[in-house]
């Protein structure tokens, strides 16, 4: 039995030390907002912070996690940059199929956590690991700047 | 027998890219005035929306069972219902997968109805094609195919809500307003909120259709404004939306392994050692139908959770039986095709006027070779499908694109009657036409049927690039001949392409009708040289369009600049040229020349054509008609020595009628814009023994962040047309837009792509 600190909370699981993260998160633990897509650390659709840090959590085992604590997009809404990203996606109209939006907003969250005033490398740099099949990647920008906008 | 099966999964698709390509003519009503009105049965506990069509004498008796208690929703018709505190639900009847339709649906709707949008729920119908007609998303086609019929809805809603209300006031129903979910009658200053009226109204005769008078474009209060996507909040904090977000009490976990060349079939595999694995519950093989577009061979396996059930998928070992598996090699066929491309074939499929005696008559003939490869869809969201067997019915939650054509077949593959399937729409992540095939909802049927548990089927990513249906790669030769006026005269195409039956272009192979009637040469040939194929193709976004006119407008750029004439200029020639032959006989196309000349004109216009660039810079413009879309595309860039290419901005102007979501119409014009640019920059499939080499996206360069264009500005000319979709048209013309553009800037013509096998990047 190992015991994650998940979003605030202590949670019990039941799973083998190697088990990525990300599906001890999806299939464990009812929480499903954390996405596979690719599982090689090429997508970053699985993308969750350990420790303050994003993390691509096809690629972290849940034994190698530790005590650190694990917020996922189910919980970055309570943090104040997470609240201000996800209104900023939304006031922007980001999203078109979503399924990369959630590693987007976590990768875009934990950049503004390290840097309030990102400049356009800053953003290239901290969103290249995030695909977006759909091509958000203009308002993706967009919201990011507005969300630091905000933030000032 | 294995290539009668090939052909047999191959003539369904193409039968399917057909029938979504198909856009109905323009003031055709497609469904209510046939199809009659129908009610909402009401919601079971699993949330199923239970249909049936009124009509005639069955009308009363069936409104009678419609009634819902007093102080509940109530239903109007199977697309709204409304509750009592006001509130209103709208069904969305199409798969949502990026497009935006479950915004753009309800907002049709909610016009028509005068609805509070502020008090609108979205919810998703399930599936039932007797009650909803077609319930697909392929071919930009889900708002002209719906566009009648939703808007109907509507106004029948509003309509029993007004009688009800002429009623109790005792008021000429004429009298009555209604807006933001609210009548009035203004001589007397009553009023009532929808909510208050809907237990009378819902028992009111369904209005005939043809009685409704619909409102005008200037009575518009809702469609063409800007709105945030309805599932957004959602999607943004991470909640249960996509079907691999599907979770059922005592769900098992499944993964399904097919043959890596398409069309083994499996000997034996080790089944004693992966049964015995941590996690795994069980593993067998299943035989399939042998129809790709169904289940083919396989093993599958059985989990407590994903990753045990991947795990075991690493350790598998099966024997194939490669006798009848495909043994494709795309190298070889751009070698070959390199080889016939100057063979004209004896039989030409198209042949108008003398192209002969225009050649020997030119003022300048241009010849030109282009090709480009085989590509995969790889939506983000890898296939999947939940499924539970019991009761002698399989449920399932399937994210697909066309459930209502898929529910048959899954009925077919179960061995159960079609009304033994219930299927429930996910949110789907992701299409690009990968989705119009329901391959894996096959397969997790068959899969269900032994499996005491709900099971979800996962592919791994791998399994996606693995067994996808491609858009077939293509090779032109083309032969153009310039006249003495400078204007095109005529227009030669060998076209070497794939079969999967030996007598017809593969799924998604053929030269596309949209250019046929779009490239207007009064002398015009075409024949086709077709190469036997095994791996499954199929539609991908704008089937053909998305490949072929980077060919044809690359090569008419190609020809402008041989007359010495001005690019726009002669394109606005060839468009408008009076060649009968190429008059769309078929009413369901509506290309005009007209609407063609305002894209290019506006695009001109807004790119600023003609102004001087500096040294390396260039400006580059393209046209193409696509999914009855009109659009042109510019590009404006410069490249580097060392061909790094710096996009300044890029352009697109649509008329595809009416808006209905500006902000949503914006975003599926960047949004296929940006995957063009990625798609004609580094996207390729090799194909070596039948086996598909790209295994990941790290193989598969999908455009990130750092490259994305800084400004991508969409512009609509919204013409009286009856309003098209807006998935795909946005793509095909900014390919040769960029080849065009990478011409004017370094004088070097893109002949070929992905534009990273000529040594082109993108700049940061
Ligand atoms: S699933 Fe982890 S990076 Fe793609
Ligand atoms: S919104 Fe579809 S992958 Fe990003």
């Amino acid at each position: 039995m190992l015991t994650l600190t998940i979003n605030g909370q202590s949670r019990d699981v039941d799973v083998p030390e190697d088990m990525p993260l990300l599906w001890v998160l999806r299939d464990h633990l009812s929480l499903v907002g954390t996405k596979y897509g690719c599982g090689i650390a090429q997508c970053g659709v699985c993308t969750v912070h350990v420790a303050g840090k994003p993390v691509r959590s096809c690629q972290l085992t849940v034994g190698d996690v530790g005590t650190r604590a694990i917020v996922t997009i189910e919980g970055i809404g309570s943090t104040p940059n997470g609240a201000k990203v996800q209104k900023a996606w939304m006031e922007a109209a980001v999203p078109q199929c979503g399924y990369c939006q959630a590693g987007q907003i976590m990768s875009a969250t934990a950049l503004l956590d390290a840097n309030p005033q990102p400049d356009d490398a800053d953003i290239d740099a901290a969103m290249a690991g995030n695909l977006c099949r759909c091509g958000t990647y203009i308002r993706i920008r967009r919201a990011i700047k507005n969300a630091a906008a905000k933030s000032a | 027998m294995a290539d009668t099966q090939f052909a047999q999964s191959d003539a369904y698709l193409s039968a399917l890219i057909r029938e979504v390509r198909s856009v109905p003519p323009a003031g055709v009503s497609l469904t209510m005035g046939r199809r009659t009105f129908f009610k909402l049965a009401g919601a079971s506990a699993a949330g199923l929306v239970l249909g049936f069509r009124l009509g005639g004498t069955a009308f009363a008796a069936e409104t009678a069972n419609v009634d819902e208690p007093d102080g509940k929703d109530q239903a109007m018709n199977a697309f709204i219902r409304i509750a009592p505190d006001n509130t209103i639900t709208i069904y969305s009847k199409c798969p949502e997968i990026g497009q935006g339709i479950k915004t753009s649906f309800g907002v049709i709707i909610a016009d028509e109805l005068d609805a509070d949008w502020n008090h609108v729920v979205m919810e998703q119908a399930d599936i039932n094609p007797k009650v909803y007609g077609s319930q697909g998303a392929g071919g930009s086609t889900s708002i002209p195919h719906a566009w009648d019929q939703l808007r109907q809805a509507g106004a029948g809603a509003k309509a029993m809500l007004v009688a009800v209300a002429a009623g109790q006031w005792a008021v000429d129903s004429s009298q009555i307003t209604a807006r933001d979910s609210v009548l009035t009658h203004a001589a007397s200053g009553r009023s009532a909120t929808y909510g208050s009226l809907a237990v009378a109204a819902a028992k009111m005769p369904v209005p005939d259709p043809k009685s409704l008078k619909l409102k005008s474009r200037a009575d518009y209060r809702l469609i063409g404004k800007r709105y945030r996507g309805v599932d957004d909040p959602k999607v943004v904090s991470g909640q249960p939306l996509f079907g691999i977000d599907v979770q059922l009490p005592g769900m098992v976990y499944a993964t399904y392994t097919k043959c890596p060349a398409a069309g083994g079939k499996v000997r034996s595999f080790n089944a004693n050692e992966i049964k015995a694995l941590h996690g795994v519950l069980d593993a067998f093989a299943v035989d399939g139908t042998g129809m790709m577009v169904e289940v083919m061979p396989g093993v599958a396996i059985i989990a407590r959770d994903t990753w045990s059930a991947f795990q075991a998928k690493d350790k598998l070992q099966v024997d194939w039986d490669l006798s009848e598996a495909s043994r494709d090699s795309t190298s070889q066929f751009s070698a070959e095709a390199r080889k016939q491309a100057a063979n004209f074939p004896q039989k030409p499929d198209d042949n108008i006027g003398d192209v002969d005696k225009s050649f020997a008559n030119a003022a300048k003939t241009v010849e030109a070779y282009y090709e480009y490869p085989f590509a995969a869809h790889v939506p983000l969201e890898p296939m999947n499908t939940t499924a539970h067997w019991h009761d002698g019915v399989m449920e399932m939650w399937v994210p697909t694109q066309q459930p209502d054509r898929g529910l048959p077949i899954v009925a077919k593959v179960a061995g159960i009657a079609p009304e033994k399937v219930v299927m429930h729409q996910t949110r789907v992540g992701g299409g690009f036409g990968r989705r119009l095939v329901n391959d894996y909802a096959c397969e997790a049927a068959a899969i269900a049927k032994r499996v005491k548990d709900p099971v979800k089927l996962q592919w791994t990513r791998e399994d996606d690039f693995a067994h996808d249906f491609y858009r077939p790669a293509g090779y032109h030769q083309f032969k153009g001949a310039i006249d003495k006026g400078g204007r095109l005269d005529a227009w030669q195409e060998h076209f070497i392409t794939f079969t999967a039956d030996g007598k017809k272009e593969a799924s998604g192979a053929n030269l596309t009708d949209n250019l046929r009637y779009s490239i207007k040469a009064p002398n015009l040939r075409r024949a086709k040289t077709m190469f036997p194929l095994r791996i499954p193709t199929g539609a991908w976004r704008a089937p053909g369009d998305n490949a072929q006119v980077f060919a044809a407008q690359s090569f008419m750029h190609e020809l402008s600049l041989a007359s010495g004439r001005d690019h726009v200029e002669f394109l606005l020639d060839a468009v408008n040229r009076d060649v009968p032959e190429l008059v769309p006989k078929d009413r369901t196309v509506n290309f005009s020349p007209s609407r063609a000349t305002g894209v290019i004109k506006m695009c001109a216009d807004k790119a600023g054509w003609g102004k001087t660039l500096p040294k390396g810079s260039g400006l580059g413009l393209a046209w193409c008609y696509s999914h009855a879309g009109h659009v042109a595309q510019a590009v404006e860039l410069s490249v580097d020595a060392n061909k790094r290419i710096k996009i300044a901005r890029i352009l697109v102007v649509l008329d595809v009628g009416p808006i209905i979501d500006m902000a949503g119409s914006q975003a599926q014009a960047q949004g296929a814009s940006t995957d063009a640019l990625s798609t004609a920059m580094g996207l390729k499939i090799n194909i070596e023994n039948g086996l598909i080499q790209e295994q990941n996206y790290n193989a598969y360069p999908i455009l990130r962040m750092p490259f994305a264009p800084m400004t991508i500005d969409p512009y609509f000319i919204q013409s009286d047309n009856p309003p098209t979709g807006m998935g795909e048209p946005a793509f095909p013309a900014l390919a040769p837009a960029l080849g065009n553009a990478i011409f004017a800037a370094t004088g070097e013509r893109v002949r070929q792509l992905p534009l990273r096998d000529l040594g082109y990047s993108l700049a940061v």
